[in-house]
């Protein structure tokens, strides 16, 4: 069995940390000074820093615990997935950050603010795309907007212009003066995701963005969120137990299960490979496997242990080695059909953790 | 503040525009004008009339456009005039306006969206209690005052400003007892996720309250202090107070004692005990403003405190509930 831990930091939360500043200031130098000029004037939160601070967050319904004794860290600048089954106590988390509901331990703040004593403050820095998302059916797209944007105290004279600029954003001004009561359901999540955007916020929450949708539009709406991710630094939060929507666009995620945050991973760790005590897999199938290749391939440099299954060699390393490997084969006249790094997919890690459910 | 009145702009607008809004807006104008009609008819036919009741009933006192209010009757299950008309409408008005104000706005999945906006849980109540109010209270002022216009132009004295202030305090009592019923259906709709669930609790109270439980009361109390001819004063007088406070039970009565007593004021302190027959015998003096007040004062109280009770309950109730995407 192989031991991921290593992978997984298991709440420890120092060492993300540092290396998620580390990543995103490199990878947003460009856009931080963009960031400073266009950012709020009421939070000067800057990429990389610590934007939702969980501690021991706890919250019972009846003696029995929804979410419990969760910490956690999000960043600015972040796309961080929170994965976990139905009942795992996502929802729960998201309606205490928004305030909700009242956490029965432990504190939650969102850019300085405490959730539970300053939920205005935190409500208007952030967007909350819920999972049964509704309209006004017997209003119009437009109509249900502007009355977002008069909840959020927008002036009146920015509002009509605002709602066409996220209209834009989500493709459906062309509709906008259609009744709610026509849209599809694809349409629905993203007058949803507008309904986010006009408050223009720091943070994003979209619990299930997806679910239900078919793949274009749903690949749409990730779009979306990359670009606006990238565009105008929102972080996100997303939440979902779809495990290929959470790969393909989520920097960092967490795992939950029973209440409890089990696992936080890296997506681009997850990417490379690297996989099991740190180290990458790499599978190679050739036409005929002789003993003098295997033997060749283990005395190569930073092989930990070669395998043999059928056609099959697996080769477990501390560093990706194709290139001495393809060199080995070709070098002994075999086939060489297929060579890659095993992907440690998210289901590996999902079904490690969700067995005994 | 700004998100109450956000809320409250919304919801009339939402109730100006609604289908329900109409019909009851088109239901209350068409009872009240026919009201009104039989009322001028009445008056008019008064003088030459035999009816020694109809003369009493118009001529007892001199405030004739209270009379608009009061003289037109129908009789059916029990006789209804304009007051009475009102004091059953307007529970159903109140009903329809709040059974579906919170668990609507759950089960649409528009709840959670709308309190993650900035703005405290309670101006969304705040908001649609006030708005569902003030569509009431226009639905209602309107047709008092267009009977009132009817009638200035159909008797062609200008009314007195005591009978402006009477029809004044009238309509405000119509807003209060509207506000409770409304708290009332307000409150099954923080409790009830079930839309239909909240409407078919309040239609049945309403209808028992108003239409059965007047006949029902005096049996109670006959069954307490039972009557027989032979029976003396004392016990019959008992029997009428038992009986009298326990119609009170309703808030239908109590409505209908303190508007009696405003536009009224002969025969409005006599109001549950008053029969046919004794009309002639009556001595008539209207009470003053003053005194008709301080007459209905302890009913009035019982709906004010009956629809804050109601309210603060459904407040209560709705800020401490979960929000539940599911």
């Amino acid at each position: 069995m192989i031991n991921i831990n290593k992978n997984i930091n298991l709440l420890n939360y120092d060492k993300s940390f540092k290396s998620n500043m580390e990543s995103f200031k490199s990878n947003y130098v460009s856009t931080v000074q963009v960031n400073k000029e266009k950012n709020n004037q009421n939070s000067n939160i800057s990429l990389g820093s610590p934007l939702i601070i969980a501690k021991n967050l706890t919250k019972q319904y009846n003696g029995k615990a929804a979410v419990n004794n969760l910490n956690l860290t999000i960043n600015k600048g972040e796309i961080f997935g929170l994965l976990g089954p139905n009942g795992a106590g996502k929802s729960t988390f998201i309606l205490m950050l928004l305030g909700l509901t009242e956490p029965t331990s432990g504190q939650i703040t969102v850019a300085g603010f405490n959730s539970t004593k300053e939920p205005i403050r935190v409500k208007r820095i952030t967007g909350y795309l819920p999972e049964r998302l509704g309209f006004y059916e017997d209003l119009t797209a437009r109509q249900n907007l502007k009355y977002t944007a008069e909840l959020n105290g927008i002036p009146e004279r920015e509002i009509e212009n605002k709602i066409q600029e996220v209209l834009e954003i989500v493709g459906l001004d062309n509709v906008k003066n259609n009744l709610v009561s026509t849209f599809s359901k694809g349409m629905k999540k993203r007058l949803g995701i507008a309904d986010v955007l006009i408050k223009d916020p720091q943070l994003a929450i979209l619990d299930e963005p997806t679910e239900g949708l078919d793949i274009k539009i749903a690949n749409q709406i990730l779009d979306n969120i990359k670009i606006l991710n990238k565009e105008k630094n929102i972080t996100f939060l997303i939440s979902s137990h779809q495990l290929n929507l959470i790969q393909k666009i989520c920097s960092r995620i967490g795992i939950m299960s029973k209440g409890k945050l089990i696992g936080e991973v890296k997506i681009d760790l997850l990417s490379r490979g690297l996989f099991g005590e740190g180290r990458y897999i790499i599978e190679i199938e050739v036409s005929n496997i002789t003993d003098e290749v295997l033997n060749k391939i283990k005395e190569i440099d930073k092989v930990v242990k070669v395998n043999k299954k059928d056609n099959v060699i697996e080769v477990i390393s501390d560093e990706d080695i194709r290139p001495q490997i393809s060199k080995i084969i070709v070098d002994n006249n075999l086939l060489l059909t297929r060579m890659n790094i095993k992907d440690s997919s998210l289901e590996e890690i999902y079904l490690k953790y969700f067995k005994e459910d | 503040m700004r998100g109450t009145l956000t809320v409250f702009r919304k919801e009339i607008s939402d109730y100006f525009s609604s289908k329900i809004f109409l019909i009851l807006l088109a239901l209350i104008y068409i009872a009240g004008l026919g009201f009104a009609f039989l009322s001028i008819q009445s008056i008019k036919s008064a003088p030459m009339s035999t009816d020694q009741a109809l003369l009493v009933k118009v001529f007892i006192d001199e405030l004739f456009f209270l009379k608009l209010y009061t003289v037109g009757e129908i009789k059916a299950i029990m006789t209804f005039n304009l007051v009475r008309f009102f004091g059953a409408f307007i529970p159903l008005i109140g009903i329809l306006f709040g059974f579906n104000a919170i668990n609507s706005e759950r089960n649409s999945g528009n709840m959670s969206r709308i309190l993650s906006q900035p703005i405290y849980r309670d101006n969304l109540i705040n908001g649609k209690f006030l708005a569902g109010i003030t569509s009431l209270s226009i639905m209602i002022a309107s047709i008092i005052l267009i009977i009132l216009g009817i009638g200035f132009r159909t008797i062609g004295v200008p009314p007195t400003s005591e009978e402006i202030l009477r029809i004044f305090i009238f309509i405000i009592i119509c807003i209060i007892y509207g506000a409770f019923w409304m708290s009332l259906s307000l409150l099954f709709s923080v409790i009830m996720r079930n839309v239909a669930a909240a409407i078919l609790t309040a239609i049945p109270i309403w209808l028992f309250l108003t239409f059965f439980w007047p006949f029902i009361a005096p049996q109670i109390a006959d069954q307490i202090i039972p009557v027989t001819d032979g029976s003396s004063l004392a016990t019959q007088l008992k029997n009428l107070s038992l009986s009298v406070d326990l119609l009170r039970i309703s808030p239908f009565i109590l409505f209908y004692e303190s508007t009696a007593a405003i536009v009224d004021p002969t025969l409005g302190h006599f109001a549950l005990r008053i029969t046919e027959s004794d009309l002639s015998k009556l001595i008539a003096r209207p009470l003053s403003l003053s005194q008709s007040l301080l007459q209905i004062w302890p009913q009035l109280i019982v709906v004010i405190a009956l629809a804050i009770i109601c309210f603060a309950v459904s407040y209560v109730v709705f800020m401490k509930q979960e929000i539940r995407s599911t």
